[in-house]
């Protein structure tokens, strides 16, 4: 056994360490069609102080690390692309505090966004946070580490828009705080200096996140999912238009799928609503109906599709099957919500190249600032030639987000470099500074990002 | 091995690993696949497992001693089968299963298990303990062997060899008489009844027990069967008619809660006790029964019941299944699935922590002991309960 083994089951114990083929296998090996990364090591921290000696020891040695959270990218951000240590976050999963009033909880990154949703609904059933649409599995500072965005996305924004603080562990080792926690005066804002930016969205590649402030949000007893449904795709962007003018809705997501046969060639605008009371209710559904959609129904161009449905945890692993094959992977951007019609149109297109069910998806984040869209394609992992399908279909889309004028969200190395060839020079050269004063011995996640 | 003999090739992909198998049903963690829970590798999730047992079979991966250490890893719970929403689901701990048996028939197997497997072909018994002392157990009771009464009273591997489990055996046995249920047992002629070693893979040796236990039971004119053990209870109902075996099969909880309700068995009433109850796989998700063992603890006079918050189909297992009560392959750590059961158990302010299971029995008293929880909360079986209540009466 190695020096670095024997040193990294000094920091973590014996139980938690391997660099045997098959953990290494396991974790060489991301959901998507991402080629496999082995790494040398696999190392499952307990601790931030645990995770700050794997770091310092890394920095020391050179020796490349990757912090992974539940790993449900599906871009592959996780991967060791050059090999190295890589740092399983699920044992950090403690929850810190709670403020009932102030609405926030502090969190250790590794924990589930099923244990947060699960410990919020027992001790403080008036509360919730945006849930991504991932699995249940997926965390919370893997989530931040893309930026995330859940269902809360149309009040309050992307995930990374509702922290109040983190501790990240730096490349070089030193634990830093940002946010209010950083003068001691508690988790309830992210403000003062400096911005949190250096290290939401981007992947792992400056620090490792190891605890978070979450922002909690109101969570109404009377929830209920409708959905409205129109044929023509033009649509949709004035429908969501009105609807965010109304501001009632928890969530709003347009989809267009051609399984189930009852979404192909339609587009369904899911409409989450909540309130205290059925009274609350039933005024929301008297406003956005009655009031503002009918104009749709009256017409002949849309319609009710369902009302009153229950509110459940989107069972996205469910595409995988599709193609009875155990995969798929999704380009995410940021797109103008008027870019909808196009949106679903060219994904269509690729998805017929490829012989794929076409599955578009958009989700509101914010006042109609923006739209998280999503174009999924599966295959079946046994068939390598659907592998190169989706592969090839994924980096077409990544293609026509740039082309479009939109960003690609949690881009694979594939989209990185198409953001990277567009970016403004000095901003290329701004995350430079920023990642070379950051990481001096380039250790974190490396081969994401590159900006050589 | 090659990945088109294997008898799932067709499925064995369509794992995503998107980690529900990991959680109980109220999304509390992702420790409740035990495996996982002990080790918190991706390698010992139920996900990783089906990946690296497709790897083996596809070549990218040698065989080796962690390999297989992992695949025996699974206890067989189902909390992965209860929890994955694809519709594949019903055969992912069968996929499993079905790995083990290739690696018996390539001879290779971790030595505990191994061991097990040769144990209950040469003894009859895991344990590896002369037939002869199969019915110590019943020492002092005045119990028939089977002629034709009602009921066979099947006791099992552990209930008749483990020093602690054999109180449960005894303490069944004593409310069945007292309840003037008319049953009897194989006493030193009973052998394994070969749900381990299904769950092991080991197939062949799995088809000479149950033809065994098969003629056995045809030559004594067997029809109703109470097995104290939910192991036994589920290879007696739902692997032996694969073998011809059709019998009318009970879990003794099932025997105990009808005749608590038809007034056959009279309770005494007991000092005020929190008892909370551990479900055994193999009667809960396995099969269904969650009901019988809460009833009886609930009309018990003077206990109060309390639920963990992880029960029914979101229990967390022991880790004893699929041979693992002897195995041990998660033991060892804080971390032991049966550990954090423990405390769990003791989290809820419980008494007792109540088990319907040999095995679960055994592995919770120990993790219990180990925890130094034992001045705490006692681990008593359903029947150990009753006759706690009724001690005087025996």
């Amino acid at each position: 056994m190695s020096s670095i083994y024997h040193a990294l089951v000094d920091m973590v114990g014996e139980d938690y360490v391997s660099n045997q083929p098959e953990e290494l296998f396991t974790y060489s090996k991301d959901l998507g069609t991402s080629e496999p990364k082995w790494p040398e090591y696999v190392v499952v921290p307990n601790t931030t102080e645990e995770v700050q000696k794997i770091v310092l020891f890394a920095n020391q040695e050179k020796i490349p690390i990757v912090p992974l959270g539940g790993g449900m990218s599906l871009a592959g951000l996780a991967l060791p692309l050059k090999g190295g240590i890589t740092i399983d976050m699920k044992r950090l999963d403690q929850v810190i505090e709670v403020n009932e009033k102030g609405r926030y909880m502090v969190v250790e990154a590794g924990i589930s966004q099923g244990k947060v949703t699960a410990y919020l609904h027992k001790h403080h059933p008036n509360l919730m946070h945006s849930e991504p649409g991932a699995p249940p599995a997926a965390t919370i500072g893997g989530n931040l580490a893309i930026h995330g965005q859940g269902d809360l996305a149309h009040p309050y924004g992307f995930n990374s828009d509702m922290v109040n603080g983190l501790e990240v562990i730096l490349p070089t080792g030193e634990i830093a705080r940002f946010g209010s926690c950083a003068v001691g005066s508690g988790w309830f804002t992210m403000h003062p200096l400096p911005d949190l930016g250096l290290f939401l969205g981007w992947g792992g590649t400056t620090g490792i996140i190891t605890k978070v402030s979450l922002r909690l949000f109101p969570f109404k007893k009377f929830r209920e999912m409708d959905q409205f449904v129109v044929e023509d795709e033009e649509l949709v962007p004035e429908i969501l238009y009105d609807l965010t003018h109304l501001g009632l809705s928890e969530d709003l997501i347009a989809m267009s799928s051609e399984i189930p046969p009852l979404y192909d060639r339609l587009h369904h605008i899911t409409i989450n609503v909540t309130g205290d009371s059925k009274e609350e209710l039933e005024f929301k559904r008297h406003i956005s109906y009655d009031l503002t959609l009918s104009k749709y129904i009256r017409s002949g161009v849309g319609g009710i599709a369902s009302v009153s449905q229950d509110i459940q945890r989107p069972q996205i692993s469910k595409s995988a099957d599709w193609k009875k094959g155990g995969g798929f992977e999704y380009v995410g951007s940021i797109m103008p919500v008027s870019a909808y019609p196009e949106c679903y149109r060219r994904g269509a297109e690729i998805s017929s190249r490829h012989q794929i069910p076409y599955t578009i998806l958009g989700r509101v984040i914010g006042c109609s600032h923006g739209m998280m869209f999503s174009w999924s394609y599966a295959f079946n992992r046994a068939d390598p030639e659907t592998v190169r399908h989706a592969s090839e279909a994924l980096q077409e889309t990544d293609e026509l987000v740039m082309e479009m004028g939109g960003t690609i969200w949690k881009p694979a190395v594939f989209g990185q470099k198409l953001i990277l060839e567009k970016m403004d020079n000095t901003t290329v050269q701004l995350m430079k500074k920023v990642k070379n004063l950051l990481d001096p011995n380039g250790i974190m996640n490396p081969g994401n990002w590159e900006l050589d | 091995m090659a990945l088109t003999e294997y008898k799932y090739n067709d499925i064995i992909h369509r794992c995503f690993r998107c980690g529900y198998c990991k959680f109980p049903t109220d999304w509390d963690d992702v420790t409740n696949c035990p495996a996982y829970a002990r080790y918190r590798l991706e390698s010992y999730s139920a996900g990783g497992r089906l990946w690296l047992i497709r790897a083996w079979l596809n070549g990218e991966l040698k065989w080796s001693e962690h390999l297989a250490n992992i695949v025996y890893s699974c206890a067989a719970c189902k909390n992965c089968v209860e929890k994955c929403p694809l519709n594949f689901s019903d055969d992912i701990v069968n996929m499993v299963i079905a790995s083990k048996t290739e690696m018996i028939e390539m001879g290779k197997v971790p030595k505990p298990v191994k061991d097990f497997l040769e144990n209950v072909q040469m003894h009859g018994n895991p344990y590896g303990i002369s037939a002869r002392k199969r019915d110590a157990w019943m020492d002092g009771l005045k119990i028939m062997p089977y002629e034709g009464q009602d009921f066979l009273y099947y006791v099992g591997c552990e209930g008749s060899y483990d020093s602690r489990a054999q109180g449960a055996a005894m303490a069944t046995a004593r409310l069945l008489l007292k309840a003037g249920v008319s049953f009897g047992v194989l006493g030193s002629n009973e052998i394994s009844d070969g749900n381990e070693v299904e769950m092991l893979g080991e197939e062949g040796l799995l088809e000479e027990l149950a033809e065994k236990n098969i003629k056995q039971f045809s030559d004594l004119g067997v029809q109703r069967i109470i097995a104290l053990s939910p192991h036994s209870y589920n290879a007696l109902k739902n692997t032996y008619p694969k073998f011809g075996g059709d019998y009318k099969v009970f879990h003794y909880t099932q025997v105990l809660r009808d005749l608590i309700e038809t007034g056959k068995l009279i309770l005494s009433k007991r000092p005020k006790t929190r008892v909370t109850f551990h479900d055994p796989c193999f009667l809960g998700r396995w099969n269904q029964e969650y009901d019988a063992p809460r009833k009886i603890l609930k009309a018990l006079n003077g206990i109060e019941f309390l639920e963990m918050e992880r029960n029914k189909q979101g229990a967390l297992c022991c880790g004893g299944g699929a041979g693992n009560f002897l195995m041990d392959l998660l033991g060892g750590s804080d971390e032991s699935p049966a550990r954090i059961r423990a405390r769990q158990a003791n989290e809820v302010g419980a008494d007792i922590l109540a088990v319907a299971c040999p095995n679960c029995l055994t592995m919770l008293e120990d993790a219990v002991k180990v925890e130094g929880l034992e001045k705490k909360i006692k681990v008593r079986d359903i029947s150990e309960i009753i006759c706690d209540s009724d001690g005087k009466n025996f």
